[in-house]
């Protein structure tokens, strides 16, 4: 005989095994060939990156026939590792997810003809998720108890974004930049003081000997928008700063121009932010992204939300960088919302947030 | 021997299943929609209307190039993504050689053209000896003219197929005049049966597939960056 207590143990064992959804999500939109199984959209039973970072180095930043070329070389492999390092067989999935967009139209095609045949030949239902939702849902795999709703912050080489999560796959674009994205302004800054590719990690590691303080570059506004970005003009700032040493003769503290530029990004990035809080009220902010891993960034937020007794919330540097694991969790909330694609499913390299194809 | 084949090598999408020897069915279209957009879903549709379940495959052919860059990674990433799923190898069946099987047993010259831009095609000489194909010149990306050279130096008639052929046609007439013979509409471009019957060939000629993650596109041209950044590296060289 089998006592109550132990049937309904029983039951609730079975009842969360049928409740559980694994999802294998495949992720290319860039230069990083990216698998990864995630249960229930909060948990990552594996996470595998196959970076070309040494390849594109040599370029001087990301080729897009040559990031396409090597996705297609890599992606078994890559899936296949995620698969082993969850401990299960494409058999266990419950569905496949992967990056439609927005990214490199030949990289994203990779992904998503991949993941096309694959979900053909396994029978399994096919989910493409947005980008830019996946760097937002990496703060869902890191921490628990966050829930919607809250105000996000997605700053990445390609993207800068600050939108309103205002429920699980629900999302509200505040603001944009009209030019270069922040990633972007960190690459052109990081060569054009000689520092190389990529320029984030090496502009945020110069400014530790610099004085943020002892260049006054711009904080532009865009007009008719407090949530815009524009960075073109800081950039242009920079580098007719060097031109005008370079005349004068005068030798260049490439450690005050890295630390007094990335102050005045930093600068925007937190104002922008802060007053979509006080619009919204919310008591919870994201941010989330490539850039998101900048230290200094990253301490400017932490001390802006805690001034305003706001909790803040910022995913560890390997789920800020491009993953699967994201995609994983993105994929989840659209699979329980009930979204399916086709087999047309298509790459969209300019896929808008919040935008359902 | 289930096998499934595909090319989106070039405009023409198109799939095909070849079962024990028959072409069970062939689905191609030329339509300005993307290779992304069509191709799964023809398969798809092929599948069903001959109730073949992709799971009994024994082997994915992929046109592997040359072609369009693009292209060749649409058909070659769902190919092995369909062979992760179904445990099957790969045969990489040159795009070329596929279209030669257009002109199967022809007893001339084959050549196919496709068009390279740059003021090159991707072009090889073949024939058939004995129903086998044979390659005078291998498939590369070369200057038309150069290819023409070779040519004049073959005897025979030579049958012309390929996009090459859309935009040479006039100039290939005009140099060989009663040799030429420009493929028709129907059996111009890629097909997947052609492929399919191609790798079935390779086969018993002793050719291995390749398991799908080894498996990856020829597509005879290195990319811009590459070229330039060797260009440059060996003017500051010399």
């Amino acid at each position: 005989m089998i006592s109550e207590a132990e049937l309904s143990c029983l039951g609730i064992l079975f009842m969360n095994d049928m409740n559980d959804i694994k999802i294998l999500a495949i992720e290319s939109s860039c230069d990083e060939t990216a698998a990864s199984v995630v249960l229930n959209g909060r948990k990552m039973l594996s996470n595998v990156i196959s970076s070309q970072i040494d390849i594109h180095t040599l370029y001087g930043g990301v080729v897009p026939e040559i990031a396409s070329r090597k996705h297609t070389e890599r992606i078994n492999r890559v899936v296949d590792k995620a698969l082993k390092d969850a401990g299960m067989s494409l058999d266990d999935v419950d569905a496949v997810a992967v990056t439609y967009g927005p990214g490199l139209v030949g990289a994203l095609l990779v992904g998503v003809s991949f993941a096309k045949g694959l979900a053909f030949a396994a029978h399994k239902p096919l989910i493409g998720v947005h980008h830019i939702e996946g760097h937002i849902c990496a703060n869902f795999l890191q921490f628990e108890e966050l829930k919607p709703p809250f105000p996000c912050l997605i700053v990445s080489g390609g993207h800068t974004t600050l939108a309103r999560v205002k429920d699980y796959g629900v999302y509200e674009i505040l603001g944009r930049s009209c030019d270069d994205s922040a990633g972007e302004a960190f690459d052109k800054v990081a060569r054009a003081i000689g520092l190389g590719y990529p320029g984030g990690p090496k502009i945020d590691a110069l400014s530790n000997e610099g004085d943020p303080d002892a260049i006054a570059f711009p904080r532009a506004k865009v007009d008719g928008s407090d949530y815009d970005f524009s960075f073109s003009g800081l950039k242009s700032a920079v580098l007719n700063y060097l031109n005008s040493c370079a005349l004068k003769k005068q030798e260049v503290n490439t450690a005050d121009v890295a630390a007094s530029f990335q102050k005045a990004v930093v600068d925007v990035l937190v104002e922008h932010s802060m007053l979509a809080l006080e619009m919204g009220g919310e008591k919870r902010f994201a941010i989330a992204g490539g850039v998101a891993a900048n230290r200094h960034l990253r301490a400017a937020f932490e001390k802006a939300c805690e001034e305003r007794g706001v909790e803040f919330f910022c995913p560890s540097p390997v789920l800020c960088t491009d993953n699967a694991a994201m995609i994983g969790s993105a994929a989840y909330f659209e699979y329980v919302n009930g979204v399916r694609h086709g087999l047309d499913l298509n790459a969209m390299p300019a896929l808008r947030l919040g935008e359902r194809m | 021997m289930n096998i499934l084949a595909l090319d989106s090598s070039g405009a023409v999408a198109t799939v095909a299943l070849y079962c024990d020897g028959r072409i069970r069915g062939e689905y191609s279209i030329d339509h300005k929609l993307t290779h992304s957009q069509t191709i799964m879903p023809m398969l798809d549709e092929l599948c069903s209307r001959t109730e073949y379940d992709v799971k009994d495959t024994d082997l994915i052919a992929v046109a592997g190039g040359p072609g369009s860059f693009t292209g060749l990674r649409i058909g070659a990433a769902a190919a092995k993504g369909m062979a992760f799923a179904t445990g099957c190898d790969i045969m990489n069946v040159p795009t070329l050689e596929g279209l030669c099987y257009q002109f199967y047993g022809y007893s001339g010259i084959i050549c196919p053209l496709l068009d390279a831009r740059r003021s090159q095609v991707y072009s090889g000489i073949y024939r058939f000896e004995n129903a086998a194909l044979k390659t005078l010149y291998k498939g590369e990306a070369l200057a038309l003219d150069e290819q023409l050279e070779r040519l004049k130096e073959i005897e025979g008639n030579i049958v012309f197929l390929g996009d090459g052929v859309d935009v040479y046609g006039e100039k290939l007439v005009a140099g060989f005049g009663e040799r030429c013979m420009i493929a028709p509409a129907h059996r111009r471009y890629q097909s997947a049966a052609c492929v399919a019957v191609r790798a079935a060939d390779m086969l018993k000629e002793g050719i291995k597939p390749v398991p799908a993650e080894d498996f990856a596109p020829e597509y005879l041209r290195r990319s811009q960056a590459e070229r330039e950044r060797d260009e440059r590296l060996a003017k500051e060289g010399g």
